[in-house]
């Protein structure tokens, strides 16, 4: 489909143009996101990039009211935190993100399990842009 | 294949110092390692002499970026008058000095040295909170770091994953923080020595003094479901469910164990040694377990024998509430699902059948991430020596003690067991 190297750096190209990208070792099938150069489960180095449908369920997650400084410039804090997580889609590999729509003042009300879809958040950093994967329930 | 993996030949631990962990303004690393060392030199009964030490392996996750030095090894083996001497830093982030001990005890293994110095040290203190954060930040793995987690918003995810599993709540962690906080008291040199109930108390008298309402808690639990008194920093982990920032070193001398009688009467063997790495939170294939602490138990029970059930103590890797209950697991003391239960009947007391973290763990001891996994080793020194005063385990035949250190996110994970002969 495209001859970009399995990499981080192609992975963050992908974000960029909206799409989510993992790869497929050829040699046994085992599905990696983000993009492995070599198979952990049979070492061959022969990947096919596939696209990932985006859906999935929150597998693990966090509200976060002391964040980073990156987090705390965009507005989230002690009154208004923000949630992370872990989303194992459908296709079964899992993810790290930002996890959007939820009610983070009342994290109890959050429940593992829950159905989820990816959307991508565009950010521009000097003259590049930055993408971020989160996801809405 | 895996073979059952032994040492060249037997490794003792013949002396042991620590400063008490804490906050120290007046004091850099340096001044704090020359502290522990001069401890470890007094604690060998039958002396030791600088000069016959034959190399230095020292832990520090990240002084590069909390002082703004790096290159630690040659730093201190020269102010403990050590230098020309071999000096080594291991990285492993708050594992770093579990690190340290173990290249010193292949060294010894190995032949090559008969007497090294082990130790950790780090100096958090002097960095704003926010600063400590980023700092230890960088033990993250990458794909962690980009969309916003944190060291305990880790924890936090892994404890909803649990608690989903398995029916575990925050109240159990709770039982968690309220028996750290029983044994710190006990501890000359843990960085907070109050009870919950102390703090309560304490809390209590200063609205009194203010003239403020008195707060309403019932009980322990209850001050700890307050947000005022305990905020939440990344649900569900809570300020009571997370180590503070500390400063601290920690040093261990290790001789081959056909020279220990002349350090000692009563050397502790290193019977079991083991280490694992593992993977960031979305490559896990289980969020319920630590894939490294569970290839460090198999280690270090392959290298002794030993079974789960034949440690009779240990200090646990308790970061956040969460770690110290899923450590339990991996390390073979509880079933999956079964150490929450464990804690809260009671079972990991002072005088419960296997005490964890009798020293207070990283929770109330402190936990200056460098000096971590040596200073764990300290607390094994003094139970199994029957030297650990207030808080020593009610057990007249202690002999088998194990110390489980974890760096990162469960990036890198060591579990050492110690023996009394
Ligand atoms: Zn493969």
């Amino acid at each position: 489909m495209e001859n970009r190297a399995f990499s981080d750096v192609s992975y963050k190209q992908f974000l960029n143009e909206d799409k989510l990208m993992g790869c497929k070792c050829k040699g046994c099938g085992a599905l990696y996101l983000p993009p492995r150069p070599i198979c952990i489960e049979c070492y061959s180095s022969d990947m096919e990039w596939v696209e990932m449908k985006g859906k999935g369920k929150l597998a693990a997650f966090t509200a976060i009211y002391v964040g980073p400084p990156s987090m705390v410039a965009e507005g989230f804090n002690r009154k208004n935190p923000y949630c992370v997580g872990v989303v194992e889609f459908e296709e079964g590999v899992k993810i790290d993100a930002r996890i959007e729509g939820l009610d983070t003042k009342n994290p109890e009300t959050i429940k593992v399990g829950m159905p989820l879809t990816a959307k991508f958040l565009h950010r521009t950093e000097g003259e590049n842009m930055k993408t971020f994967l989160a996801f809405e329930a | 294949m895996k073979r059952r993996r032994k040492l060249g030949r037997g490794v003792a631990v013949v002396g042991v110092g620590m400063t008490p962990f804490n906050v120290y303004k007046d004091k850099d690393s340096k001044d704090l390692f020359v502290e522990a060392f001069k401890e470890m030199l007094v604690s060998v009964d039958k002396g030791v002499d600088p000069k016959d030490i034959d190399a230095l392996y020292l832990g520090n996750f990240t002084s590069d970026f909390f002082v703004h030095q790096g290159h630690w090894g040659p730093i201190i083996s020269d102010i403990l008058g050590l230098s020309p001497i071999p000096a080594t830093r291991t990285e492993g982030a708050c594992a770093s000095s579990a690190l340290a001990f173990r290249e010193g005890v292949f060294a010894v293994a190995s032949g090559f040295y008969d007497i090294v110095l082990v130790g950790g040290v780090e100096e958090m203190s002097k960095r704003t909170t926010e600063e400590v954060a980023e700092g230890l930040g960088l033990a993250l793995a990458p794909y962690e770091m980009q969309v916003g987690f944190t060291f305990p918003a880790v924890f936090g995810a892994l404890a909803t994953a649990y608690f989903a599993k398995y029916g575990a709540s925050r109240e159990h962690l709770m039982n968690v923080t309220i028996k750290s906080h029983n044994n710190a008291p006990l501890n000359p040199r843990a960085q907070f020595k109050l009870t919950i109930a102390d703090l309560m108390n304490q809390k209590r008298e200063n609205a009194k003094k203010k003239g403020e309402p008195l707060p309403t808690w019932k009980d322990e639990k209850d001050f700890l479901r307050d947000p005022k008194a305990n905020p939440p920093v990344a649900w569900p982990m809570n300020l009571y469910d997370c180590c503070p920032i500390s400063d601290g070193a920690s040093c261990a001398l290790l001789v081959a164990e056909d020279i220990a009688r002349d350090f000692t009467d009563d050397p502790l063997y290193v019977v079991g040694l083991g280490q694992g790495s593992g993977k960031g939170l979305h490559a896990a294939k289980d969020l319920t377990c630590f894939e490294a602490t569970r290839n460090a138990a198999q280690e270090a029970y392959g290298m002794s024998g030993l079974k789960p059930e034949d440690i009779q103590f240990a200090e646990v890797h308790d970061c956040f509430s969460i770690a110290e209950i899923i450590h339990m697991e991996d390390l073979g003391f509880f079933k999956p699902g079964e150490a929450y239960k464990a804690v809260e009947n009671g079972l990991t007391r002072l005088d419960g059948p296997i005490p964890i973290n009798t020293s207070g763990g990283l929770k109330c001891k402190g936990h200056p991430v460098g000096a971590t996994g040596v200073a764990q080793l300290e607390e094994l020194w003094e139970q199994l020596r029957g030297k650990a005063g207030k808080r020593q385990i009610p057990n007249k035949n202690l002999r088998i003690g194990g110390a489980h250190n974890l760096g990162g996110t469960g990036g890198t994970c060591t579990f050492t067991i110690l023996e009394r002969r």
